[in-house]
């Protein structure tokens, strides 16, 4: 056995990825099996009914984690990665949206897995992605009146610069405290 | 009008001008809508909010709570949480990998090896190495050592919560023979680092093993000692069972892992049903609960703590000689003495610590079972030194969300007892 568990090379039938396929041809978009994972790309507007047949008909009853990555040049620019877990059949899988445009926006799945409330408000904190129909979105860990979302990729890290002779009327016109 | 604006009009004998008036009646105007709750009628008088933390001992960390109360009962619970949020997963697209290592203790300070390891072991995943068998072992021996730590803080935090003041001084005793071998082995007590892609920092040093075997000598013993102190003591249990029950359905729909959804009768344990590492090797079994309350939790743990010395010592038995790394040098370094006498092994030394070792493009979820539940970590590679995305799964994090399943309609007094059960670390749900 490796340390990783058996390298899938190709689809099996009874997958859930190969179910899924089936039951949906039009949504799926893609199914990648690597590193013993499998991804599944689905449409976004697909998602609820992708999401609740998985959980009711697979059995996965578990959202372990949903985030999203943002591939910046690229149109749809984010992708919303869940990961799911079954425990009755011992399976993952993770489910892939892409998203992009202007005010980016996906289907919640709180009303199929109600651990999916905080996720989802983690992901429009960080990447600004809403989740329409979710009970409660606001920002979860950053402060209320924060501006932009931090983990999308043309957010700069924030750093203190350091102040030098040259520069330091410059940080200090910058400064909030300094105008007063 | 709003009693500022009164003593302004008193003061300059005239009103406000417009812009400051229009900023006060919207400052009235929010601190009304935030008071407009407190005044409804409950069954036992005024209902009304309260604050409880972000500085406050029993919320384990910076947590703040919403409660709606109705006399003493708790109508409803919002946690609100982000006092500790220091932007990690941002910081970890601007580090190479092996500065994202150091990075990961931070999370959850409590269990940090499990965060390494987990780390590691999703950039192992998408490099697609094996490490060696010591390495695996010297995992297996230093997490569970951390399991049995982060469960002492949990277990003496939980009764000083609810007034049994002695425990926590016994379970810090024993914590600190933990972090002594910790030291040892990484010359740090709480932040090791000690796991690195690939293996381990350095070798073990010698003497641990006999310092791990007196402390798993030891310690069955005191375990005893703990449940003497709580597990038939009519007040612990006053306040325990029955407290902040929730059931399998509900904590699997609420994504809950670890000993509370064991507490609730499921016997998930990801080192037995999705297992990783070398746990297949070792024989141990899994605990499990049959109420899902405070006090089923409190047993869980405080059986984990007896497995894991189990596991230590089936792995101190079994542990191999050999090397501590791979022996690919493009992910981990080149034995000092190589670096002297090989030309090669000084420009892969050189390379590793100027660029980084480069991770091939991909994906990868890795997982391990930490003392919360389970911990993962989601790293996205674009084929560079850096990682182009890394999320945490943080198993506070979900389970912080069933809180207000299972302390609504309960007293505030319990509400102490269900923060403690479910042991969160503020370092790793704010990220």
């Amino acid at each position: 056995m490796t340390a990783h568990g058996t390298r899938q090379a190709q689809i099996q039938p009874n997958s859930p990825a190969a179910q899924l396929q089936e039951r949906f041809p039009e949504a799926v978009q893609e199914v990648v099996h690597r590193l013993g994972e499998t991804t599944v790309v689905v449409e976004a507007k697909a998602l609820p009914e992708v999401a609740r047949w998985l959980r009711d008909e697979l059995g996965f009853e578990v959202c372990v984690d949903i985030t999203a990555v943002d591939y910046l040049p690229n149109e749809p620019r984010f992708q919303v990665v869940y990961h799911l877990l079954s425990v009755s059949r011992r399976q993952r899988l993770r489910l892939k949206v892409p998203v992009g445009g202007k005010k980016p926006k996906v289907p919640t799945v709180t009303d199929v897995w109600p651990g999916a409330n905080f996720y989802e408000r983690e992901v429009y904190d960080m990447f600004g992605i809403e989740f329409e129909g979710h009970p409660n979105l606001k920002r979860i860990l950053m402060p209320e009146d924060w501006d932009g979302h931090p983990l999308r990729k043309d957010f700069p890290l924030g750093y203190e610069p350091v102040q030098f002779t040259h520069n330091v009327e410059e940080i200090q016109r910058k400064k909030p405290y300094a105008k007063q | 009008m709003g009693l500022v604006q009164n003593a302004i009009k008193w003061f300059l004998g005239r009103d406000m001008p417009a812009d400051v008036a229009e900023i006060e009646r919207e400052r009235e105007r929010r601190i009304e809508q935030m008071l407009i709750p407190t005044w409804e009628e409950g069954e036992k008088g005024p209902r009304f909010l309260l604050n409880m933390g972000p500085q406050h001992p029993s919320t384990h960390g910076v947590l703040r709570l919403f409660l709606e109360l109705d006399g003493e009962t708790v109508v409803r619970v919002e946690p609100d949480i982000g006092y500790l949020h220091t932007g990690i997963e941002k910081t970890f697209e601007h580090k190479k990998y092996e500065q994202g290592v150091t990075l990961t203790p931070r999370l959850d300070y409590l269990s940090n090896m499990f965060n390494t390891w987990c780390f590691c072991m999703a950039v192992e995943k998408l490099l697609e190495i094996e490490i060696p068998p010591r390495a695996e072992y010297a995992r297996v021996i230093l997490g569970e050592l951390q399991r049995i730590a982060s469960h002492l803080v949990w277990l003496g935090t939980h009764a000083l919560d609810i007034g049994a003041l002695s425990v926590f001084l016994y379970c810090f005793r024993e914590r600190e023979m933990i972090l002594d071998i910790f030291e040892m082995v990484s010359g740090a007590r709480m932040m090791a680092s000690y796991f690195r892609p690939g293996g381990l920092a350095w070798d073990l040093p010698d003497g641990f093993e006999e310092a791990v075997s007196n402390f798993i000598e030891l310690f069955p013993e005191r375990v005893d000692n703990y449940e003497q102190l709580l597990t038939d003591n009519l007040i612990w249990k006053d306040r325990t069972q029955g407290i902040g029950v929730i059931d399998t359905q509900t904590a699997l729909s609420l994504s809950v892992t670890g000993p509370i959804l064991r507490a609730t009768g499921l016997a998930w344990d990801l080192r037995k049903t999705m297992p990783y590492s070398v746990y297949p090797e070792f024989d141990f079994d899994v605990p499990v609960g049959t109420h899902g309350d405070v006090y089923d939790r409190y047993r869980v743990r405080v059986q984990e703590m007896r497995e894991s010395v189990k596991i230590i010592r089936q792995a101190l038995e079994k542990l191999p000689g050999g090397p501590f790394r791979v022996d690919n040098h493009k992910v981990a370094p080149p034995p000092k003495e190589e670096i002297y006498l090989s030309m090669e092994a000084l420009i892969h030394h050189f390379k590793l610590w100027t660029e980084g070792m480069r991770v091939p493009p991909g994906e990868a979820y890795a997982w391990v079972e930490s003392p919360r539940g389970e911990m993962g970590f989601y790293v996205v590679s674009d084929g560079s030194a850096r990682p182009y995305r890394v999320h945490v799964r943080a198993p506070s994090f979900a389970n912080l969300q069933a809180m207000p399943h299972m302390a609504e309609g309960g007293l505030v007094a319990d509400l102490i007892a269900i923060i403690a059960s479910l042991d969160p670390v503020l370092g790793e749900i704010d990220r």
